[in-house]
């Protein structure tokens, strides 16, 4: 087993959404070879073992897919590495005897419930809104029944495999959840059964993504740089496209 | 008007207008930068001031001034507020933050650059705009020229520093807006948008560049 690291972390606390919350301080000695998660479920054990209260954090897959793992790491949502969660960043991402500061998410939109746990329900009635196809019931069609053209078919995948954690708008300085919103509405509006709902579905998801007291765009990409799925500023521009020529349509 | 409202409400849409009237203002500097820099024939703004003269009196150009006035004043006040309204979506902010590790200090201060831009946009239409419309300083019959108008103002260095100042403003607000204009409106393609970021930059370096150059020059008394 490799060398144990000697940590000093900063973490957020704070007992509930209403009260104000602090930074705690703790030492922990963590494998080089373990997850952020890991390193924090042995901290847990320290502090029950101690008699006082663990940190609550979200997580669920813990191998980047679930979206849940919501902290912000030294003022980086998910960390420093590129393309990866908090879950898949393992701690020789740091060096022994690292100060490591850790928040959560932090938005209107996103209110803190506990610790690192933030509610991140307006998503799903962003979702709820317009995120959708409606289709038949009755037996299974045929898969290859509508065809996709490959580059359709491709940049639609690229945009689905958004996972949802929010991460785009911890990393905004508006708090704005377009690249999220974004890669739904690409996904969506490109593939043929999410067209007829093409241009109700674009207004209806900005309109709650609005009302959910998320900020506008202005293009500073710091939400691309940091999304762990790494999907591109340009599902932004599909967004706006889509939502433009809506409106248009008098919409 | 219902068809439009949405460039005021919507996040989206308040974005749209921004786009549109910075392009609309980056169109205009391109001519007022062309116009301005027959001073540099160093002919005692010969070619300089039968320019200004021909863009006071045709009349096209003095419509597209209402339009780009009234741009100007929607960019402003669409600008700052979208910028302070942006502000407040975060109450509790961050205590560790990182914002050079995922985009730039400019694309993240525009509403600062834009305010400094503010600043020098008064100074420069009192200057020049409001003595040559509202006065009666610049009169041919008196032999008064703009370009007599610019000599005066640029002797004195106070202006000179504040124009420097507004051009370096220019610069970093346009190498993120001249190009983040064309993402709000919907504009992002692999072949495209490489040449719209060269383009902007190019833009964004020359134009404040030589902007920067005429108030320089003049209180050097390298033109006359
Ligand atoms: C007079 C003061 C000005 C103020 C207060 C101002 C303010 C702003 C603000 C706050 C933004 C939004 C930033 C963002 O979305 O990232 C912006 C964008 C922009 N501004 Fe200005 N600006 C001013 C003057 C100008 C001038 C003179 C020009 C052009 C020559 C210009 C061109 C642009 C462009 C192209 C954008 C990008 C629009 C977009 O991102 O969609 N601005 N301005
Ligand atoms: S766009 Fe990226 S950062 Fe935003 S929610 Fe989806 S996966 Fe997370
Ligand atoms: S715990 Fe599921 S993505 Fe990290």
């Amino acid at each position: 087993m490799s060398k144990l690291m000697k940590l000093h972390l900063k973490v957020w606390r704070q007992k509930n959404t209403e009260s104000a919350g602090n930074f705690e301080d703790y030492k922990v000695d963590a494998s080089p070879d373990m997850s952020f998660l890991e390193m924090f479920d042995v901290l847990n054990e320290q502090l029950i073992e101690t008699g006082k209260e663990p940190v609550a954090f979200d997580h669920d897959c813990r191998e980047g897919i679930c979206g849940m793992c919501s902290m912000v790491i030294d003022g980086r949502p998910h960390g420093p590495k590129q393309g990866v969660t908090t879950c898949q960043l393992h701690m020789r991402s740091f060096n022994d005897g690292d100060t490591i500061t850790v928040e959560p998410w932090r938005a209107n939109g996103f209110p803190v419930i506990k610790d690192l746990t933030v509610n991140r329900s307006a998503f799903d009635r962003i979702i709820a809104s317009g995120g959708f196809i409606s289709t038949n019931a009755g037996n299974a069609v045929d898969a290859n029944s509508i065809l996709v053209p490959k580059e359709i078919a491709d940049e639609a995948f690229e945009a689905a495999t958004c996972i949802g954690c929010g991460a785009c708008v911890s990393a905004c300085k508006n708090a704005s959840a377009m690249l999220f919103v974004g890669a739904k509405v690409t996904q969506l509006s490109m593939l043929p059964q999410g067209k007829p709902e093409r241009q109700s579905r674009v207004v209806a998801m900005v309109n709650q993504m609005d009302a959910e007291g998320f900020g506008a765009c202005t293009n500073t990409g710091a939400c691309a740089a940091e999304c762990p799925k790494q999907i591109p500023l340009s599902v932004i521009a599909t967004l706006n496209r889509e939502y433009i020529s809506a409106k248009m349509n008098g919409k | 008007m219902k068809l439009f409202s949405f460039l005021f409400t919507s996040s989206i849409g308040r974005k749209v207008l921004m786009a549109v009237t910075g392009l609309s203002l980056v169109a205009f500097l391109l001519v007022h930068c062309g116009i301005n820099a027959c001073i540099f024939f160093n002919d005692s703004g010969k070619t300089f001031n039968a320019a200004a003269e021909f863009m006071a009196h045709n009349w096209l150009i003095r419509t597209a001034e209402v339009g780009l006035f009234g741009g100007l004043l929607i960019h402003i006040i669409q600008g700052l507020s979208l910028s302070l309204s942006n502000q407040t979506k975060r109450k509790e902010k961050y205590r560790a933050s990182a914002g050079d590790a995922n985009s730039k200090w400019y694309s993240r201060s525009m509403g600062i650059l834009g305010s400094l831009l503010l600043i020098f946009l008064v100074m420069h239409l009192k200057h020049f705009w409001v003595v040559s419309r509202f006065t009666d300083a610049i009169q041919e019959t008196k032999g008064s020229t703009l370009f007599d108008e610019m000599i005066i103002v640029f002797t004195d260095p106070l202006p000179v520093i504040i124009y420097v100042i507004g051009c370096l403003s220019l610069a970093y607000h346009l190498l993120h807006g001249f190009q983040s204009a064309f993402q709000s409106l919907g504009i992002n393609h692999p072949v495209y948008t490489p040449i719209i970021k060269s383009v902007g930059n190019a833009f964004s370096l020359i134009v404040p560049l030589v902007f920067a150059a005429m108030p320089i020059a003049m209180h050097l008394g390298w033109i006359k």
